[in-house]
């Protein structure tokens, strides 16, 4: 037995390593925004299911739920192919319908059931643990733990099973349609794993949280590595460190903790867009401004070796002539010499620079280049 | 139906209102939609949707005012910095534009989630009504709500009229625009926050899912009517006017029909009937055009057929057994209907009882389309 505590985070770690698996397809596909759309729509699914079923716990929900999710993705398609609007509005257009029609049939015919608008969008994690999952009078778990590691291995093994054609639905569409992986297939397929995961989210974190939880590990992920793999075990760590991090920081100021978690996916991905090794900001800005040193030695360079031996040698060579002809400002011009020197590309003679031997090379590399 | 209602519409207090705000945030979202879909944007009023709860709350927080103004400033803001965000992440990373709007998305919803908690948290809790501006709430509008959109929307349509030539040019072909010398980042960084501005106006009434609804679906529907700038706009802002009063209306007549998911409901219902029977670009009427061409083209390969026939002999009078035509037009099929129609129009005849031929008429338009093919 946890206490309650340990098993929320475990709960929001679980769902978190869930979302990103799919996650990172979707953001790879450019398909994000599905996500969105899917995890709004599972909720006309689970009326439909309830009503059918009346027990808000049967499995029957999930699969309704499902199906609403692969419904929205095809009534999507369905609409791009009549090339009547285009496919971000073709999104936009399907998914407030099915929820529309969902909200209206909650409020006219199940405004006594703990079914409400809110709780889909929001969800609320802090009550997770209180809804136990009991077999035969033993109390084995948080209902939404099971549920979320039944999901998180099913996520795994569809990932596992269909990695190679994932990869290459993904990347080269064509190919994988001619050599016969039918791209379709794992593309509906994809779907509906997206779908079961944000039924099975939802319920504990809120619709807005599976799509923060599917999109902003995997975008940070897409930052840090170009291998697939990579990409997916980096999304399962951010997602995870996200869902606990949110926790505290939830239980510290006092407020959702789903809403705190998705705050958290924001500040993970903020910090690997700053400090990401190669194309974070930071990283981004010192490689320019080092290009920038470089040129401006190559600039020095090339301009000496052209001048050297000639006439006008003596007048081209003046530190001060820099200023002038390469209109580089004084500041600029001695600290271009200064790094020059220093790297061993040219020597100084009172005000006249020189060339090294290894200087000479640097140049002449540096016009063929 | 009960036209009762209709009467309220001008008695009772309530219903006008609603009325009055869905009819207006219908018009404003409508005629400024049309840019966001043009501009393959539509997504973006999504994510600037969600995007403003954090503003609402913090406005709140930092001014502990409820005056609509002040909260939808709050909101403005706050889905103008999504949206910067958002085309910063598209500009300076190898991030997609999807990835980046479902990322502002559900980030800067998470965080006015916690705001909002951590509102509620607050001893002088005078909270209460905020999260209408979440799921839409079109029953709490009063008049002084009304008469801000009204204001706001003005400016924006007001704004969209004056720049009128550089918003169509920016929507079409910015390039061209920006070599014409326009200041084509101030105009799009403008005509953003116009989006803006139509969407917080709507939030309160039909809340922040259904919000992109409202900035897409009139515009999608107008879209298939016309390809004029001019004639789009108006008919966004009148079908989401349209929308927004029959939404009003249709959900003050039955229980548990709320009105933001009735308004989206029936704008997508004109969607969807502008889709299927719009002219020329509407399903029903891409069908239709299909078949007549089938039908034509049969038609010519009979008559073109009939007249191969006659060429082998000396007069029209040589009839040619329908069997032979069948044959020689393998693949296309109809040809009893297409000698048929021939016939009620004059180019062919019977000259016997399974024997058909040219009218001299039909000869000479058989000529004719010879002429307009290979000549």
């Amino acid at each position: 037995m946890l206490a309650p505590q340990l098993e929320i985070q475990l709960i929001a770690s679980v769902i978190a390593a869930a979302c990103a698996l799919p996650g990172v397809f979707l953001v790879l596909r450019r398909m994000a925004m599905m996500s969105d759309a899917i995890s709004h729509t599972v909720l006309l699914g689970i009326v439909i299911g309830f009503f059918l079923t009346r027990d808000l716990g049967s499995p029957l929900l999930f699969i309704g739920a499902a199906l609403t999710g692969v419904l929205t993705v095809s009534l999507v398609e369905l609409i791009n192919r009549t090339r009547l609007v285009k496919e971000d509005a073709a999104i936009g257009l399907v998914f407030p319908v099915l929820f529309s029609i969902a909200v209206i049939l909650i409020s006219r015919y199940a405004g006594n059931v703990h079914l409400d608008v809110d709780a889909v969008l929001v969800g609320e994690l802090a009550f997770a643990p209180f809804d136990r999952f009991v077999v035969f009078g033993y109390d084995i778990a948080p209902r939404a733990l099971v549920i979320g590691v039944i999901i998180l291995l099913l996520n795994l093994m569809f990932i596992t099973l269909f990695y190679k054609e994932l990869k290459l639905a993904t990347f080269d569409v064509g190919l994988a349609a001619s050599l016969g992986f039918a791209p379709a297939a794992i593309h509906y397929g994809l779907m509906f794993v997206v779908s079961v995961t944000a039924v099975g989210a939802f319920d504990a974190v809120g619709s807005i949280l599976v799509v923060a939880l599917m999109i902003a590990p995997p975008a940070a992920a897409y930052l840090l590595t170009n291998r697939l793999s990579h990409m997916i075990a980096l999304s399962v760590g951010i997602g995870v460190i996200s869902a606990v991090g949110g926790y505290w920081i939830a239980h510290w100021i006092d407020a959702s903790i789903a809403g705190s978690m998705a705050t958290m996916t924001g500040i993970c991905f903020g910090v690997v867009f700053l400090f990401a090794p190669e194309r974070g900001l930071v990283a981004l800005a010192r490689r320019h401004n080092r290009q920038r040193w470089d040129f401006a030695q190559q600039m020095l360079a090339t301009h000496l070796l052209h001048h050297e031996g000639t006439p006008v040698a003596d007048a081209e060579s003046r530190i001060e002539h820099l200023t002038r002809h390469m209109r580089w400002a004084p500041a600029f011009a001695a600290q271009v010499v200064r790094r020059a020197i220093s790297r061993g590309l040219i020597y100084q003679q009172g005000d006249m620079l020189a060339l090294t031997e290894y200087g000479r090379r640097f140049a002449s590399e540096a016009i063929l280049r | 139906m009960d036209w009762h209602i209709l009467q309220e519409l001008f008695t009772d207090y309530t219903l006008r209102t609603v009325a009055l705000g869905a009819a207006t945030l219908g018009i404003i979202s409508g005629t400024l939609g049309c840019y966001a879909v043009l501009r393959r944007q539509a997504l973006l009023g999504d994510a600037m949707s969600h995007a403003a709860l954090p503003g609402i709350a913090l406005a709140f927080l930092l001014t502990g005012s409820k005056t609509p103004l002040i909260l939808l400033l709050g909101a403005a803001l706050a889905g103008w910095t999504a949206t910067l965000v958002m085309m910063s992440i598209v500009r300076m990373t190898r991030i997609k534009e999807d990835t980046a709007l479902g990322f502002v998305l559900a980030v800067f919803f998470g965080f006015g989630m916690v705001l909002l908690t951590f509102i509620q948290k607050l001893p002088n809790a005078a909270q209460a009504g905020l999260d209408s501006f979440l799921f839409g709430q079109a029953a709490t509008l009063v008049e002084r709500d009304v008469i801000t959109m009204a204001g706001l929307g003005a400016v924006a349509l007001a704004l969209m009229l004056l720049f009128w030539k550089e918003f169509k040019l920016l929507s079409f072909d910015p390039e061209f625009g920006a070599s014409q010398g326009f200041p084509i980042r101030l105009l799009d960084i403008l005509l953003t926050s116009l989006v803006v501005i139509a969407i917080v106006v709507g939030l309160q009434t039909v809340g922040v899912v259904l919000m992109s609804a409202m900035i897409v679906a009139p515009a999608a529907a107008a879209r298939q009517w016309t390809n004029r700038l001019g004639l789009m706009v108006a008919l966004a802002g009148a079908f989401g006017g349209l929308a927004g009063i029959a939404g009003a209306l249709i959900s003050a007549m039955g229980r548990g029909l709320s009105t933001g998911p009735v308004i989206v409901l029936f704008i997508s219902a004109i969607v969807l009937f502008s889709m299927l029977f719009a002219p020329n670009r509407g399903i029903v009427w891409n069908w239709l055009r299909r078949q007549r061409n089938r039908r034509r083209l049969k038609l010519e390969a009979v008559l073109g057929d009939l007249y191969a026939l006659s060429q082998q002999h000396e007069s029209l009078k040589h009839g040619h057994s329908i069997e032979v035509l069948r044959v020689m037009d393998a693949r296309r099929g109809g040809v009893q209907r297409s000698l048929e129609t021939l016939e009620t129009r004059g180019w062919a005849q019977r000259v016997g009882v399974d024997a058909w031929t040219l009218t001299p008429e039909g000869k000479h338009r058989a000529e004719q389309a010879a002429v307009g093919r290979y000549g």
